[in-house]
């Protein structure tokens, strides 16, 4: 029982990362028709920087969830503006394709100055401990990650949901020539995507940092992950895509209990049987 | 109108006449080329070359952008050595074992994949690969992470040693002009006219009675298999096969080249895998790492060179003047 527990929980916090990722994939694909592939570097460049910022400046974890979404999300924003806004005409392989190569370049250019190995973060003194919930160890900072995720998934689905801004979103997604038209700033909207999706990529990271090692390849080995979640989940819908990501987290934490060998490939697995039953994902729209 | 025009216009230059010179010339460089360069790295380039234009006959004239043919190319290395080393096949034979093995799986991979469409298809073939991947990992046959090694390259039909690597060059050059020449079939015959229309407007094939489903499949397999051939002949060639071969960055490298190329041309994979390889083997020595390199090279590819190499001299004035007609 005690093992069962104990990997709902890792299920729930890997859950937890796969939600914040899939959730920024479908936002930033929703807008711009870009599948973001750079989005496991993003997440990289979010642990990477709240490292740097404590091994460099003294600057702990508690800035550090703040400073380095807005510094990630700020890279999006150019590489947007300069680069990725270019290939809106083209077909939206193009976009992958592009994404890709960048996510090459940062990971190869972290790698060369960091090397692969993996750089411990320490958990923040606030968080750190745990506590005996009679049948089973809680450590803090992973409830702490469980409770703040979901709040960013649930803050993030109602700002899309239910403000001005995220109404022009949504417009904006349905038919951009029609909303420019009314006189909004629809390229600017499409940066603040991109930036917005970064950054949550990078908050990811940040909230990574403590549990898992921070390492250059750390994006590349989820980000697969989380394309088959945003498979699986379909990206017609933002919570779709945030109730997948913890499902799928969960699934994959109970498979370590009942047969280990298969848990890095049961989400591999359920995608190809949701492909088989219900083509378009559980949420999806799109054929 | 313009249809009898078109067929009145006097033509200036046969465009076959160019086109088999080059051929020609290409053939005659490749058949000299050991003498000028070392045979592994001419062999490892040829491997690499088939594999890519096998990966474009799906990109390029099927439209179907996958991002898992590293199962394919890995898998058959894996099952050729497998074959060779263990159950003592001769090397024809085990090639075809490969060459088996990656067309069952693209049969898997595709039938599951093409049940989406565009960038979802991409991501799906990738989580299949890595599933594969991850196959391998575990797997009792392959070694885990010291892959099948000491592989012997063995006697071709029996009697052709190709442990002598003079020998071994010219069975790699004569499979991948065998591959070269079924891929070249496969475009111009009605089939691939069939594949070309899916890339240019799928529904409209779909409402022309076509069964688009049973063609994607038919090329992702055909595309799997040609592949599995190139992974086959370059296990014997380094006479290993090692995860290297089937991980992500493979299926993101093969893009590269076919990109770097000239996607939907039949020899620009060539011309982009012999950069990228050798490209590769000249930063192996150097401190600097390959994928900075090779990322740097993709956004650039897709920002302002998305005809690749060959694509872009079949647009030039003189491509054109030459009868090289190029559709974009």
């Amino acid at each position: 029982m005690a093992a069962f527990l104990g990997q709902l929980l890792i299920g729930l916090i890997n859950g937890s990362f796969y939600a914040l990722l899939s959730l920024g994939l479908a936002i930033i694909f929703g807008l711009l028709r870009v599948i973001n592939f750079a989005h496991g570097a993003q997440y990289m460049l979010g642990a990477f920087f709240a490292w740097l910022l404590l091994s460099y400046f003294g600057l702990g974890y508690w800035p550090a969830l703040i400073v380095a979404p807005i510094a990630v999300g700020l890279v999006g924003a150019v590489i947007e503006r300069t680069m990725l806004r270019r290939l809106y005409t083209l077909d939206p392989l193009y976009g992958l394709l592009f994404t890709f190569g960048l996510a090459l370049t940062i990971e190869g250019t972290f790698r060369y100055l960091y090397g692969a190995s993996g750089q411990p973060y320490a958990t923040p003194a606030a968080l750190a401990g745990g506590t005996n919930l009679g049948f089973m160890f809680l450590p803090v900072y992973r409830g702490w990650v469980i409770v703040f995720s979901l709040i960013v998934c649930i803050g993030t689905w109602l700002v899309i949901e239910k403000t001005k801004l995220g109404s022009y979103l949504r417009a904006a997604t349905e038919n951009p020539v029609l909303v420019q038209s009314f006189g909004i700033n629809v390229p600017f909207l499409l940066t603040l995507t991109y930036a917005l999706g970064a950054a949550l990529a990078a908050l990811a990271g940040v909230l990574a940092a403590p549990i898992y090692q921070v390492s250059p390849l750390m994006g590349s080995n989820i980000i697969i992950v989380v394309f088959a979640v945003v498979v699986v989940g379909g990206m017609g819908s933002i919570m779709g895509a945030i109730v997948t990501g913890y499902l799928l987290g969960v699934a994959e934490g109970l498979t370590k209990v009942f047969y280990p060998e298969a848990s890095n490939i049961v989400i591999f697995v359920i995608m190809a049987i949701v492909l088989l039953i219900r083509p378009a994902g559980l949420f999806g729209r799109d054929a | 109108m313009t249809l009898t025009l078109d067929i009145e216009k006097p033509k200036e230059k046969s465009p076959v006449v160019a086109q088999t010179v080059f051929l020609g010339i290409g053939l005659a460089l490749l058949i000299l080329a050991p003498l000028f360069f070392y045979p592994v790295f001419l062999m490892k380039l040829l491997c690499f070359a088939l594999f890519a234009c096998a990966f474009n006959l799906l990109l390029g004239y099927t439209g179907l952008l996958s991002f898992g043919h590293a199962a394919f190319f890995g898998g058959a290395a894996y099952f050729t050595a497998h074959a060779v080393k263990e159950w003592g096949l001769p090397p024809e034979l085990g090639i075809l074992v490969g060459v088996a093995a990656a067309a069952f799986l693209g049969l898997i991979v595709g039938y599951l994949a093409i049940r989406r469409q565009g960038i979802y298809f991409a991501m799906i073939t990738l989580a299949l690969a890595q599933m594969f991947y991850f196959f391998c990992l575990q797997a009792e046959f392959t070694k885990g992470e010291d892959g099948i090694q000491s592989v012997p390259r063995g006697h071709l039909f029996g009697f052709i040693d190709l442990s002598q690597s003079t020998n071994m060059y010219y069975f790699v050059l004569g499979v991948f002009v065998i591959g070269v020449a079924i891929i070249w079939r496969i475009i111009h015959s009605p089939f691939g006219m069939i594949l070309k229309s899916i890339r240019e407007n799928e529904t409209r094939a779909v409402s022309l009675g076509y069964s688009v489903r049973n063609y994607k499949l038919a090329a992702f397999v055909m595309s799997a298999a040609l592949t599995g051939l190139a992974g086959g002949v370059k296990a014997l060639v380094f006479q290993f096969a090692t995860l290297t071969d089937v991980g992500w960055q493979m299926s993101g490298e093969v893009i590269l080249m076919t990109l770097l190329g000239g996607i939907g041309t039949l020899i620009g994979p060539l011309f982009g895998a012999g950069l990228v390889v050798t490209l590769q083997n000249y930063l192996a020595t150097s401190e600097f790492p390959v994928t900075i390199i090779t990322g740097l090279v993709f956004m650039a590819c897709v920002l302002v060179f998305r005809r690749g190499i060959v694509g872009e001299f079949y647009h030039s004035r003189l491509g054109r003047k030459l009868g090289f007609e190029h559709r974009q």
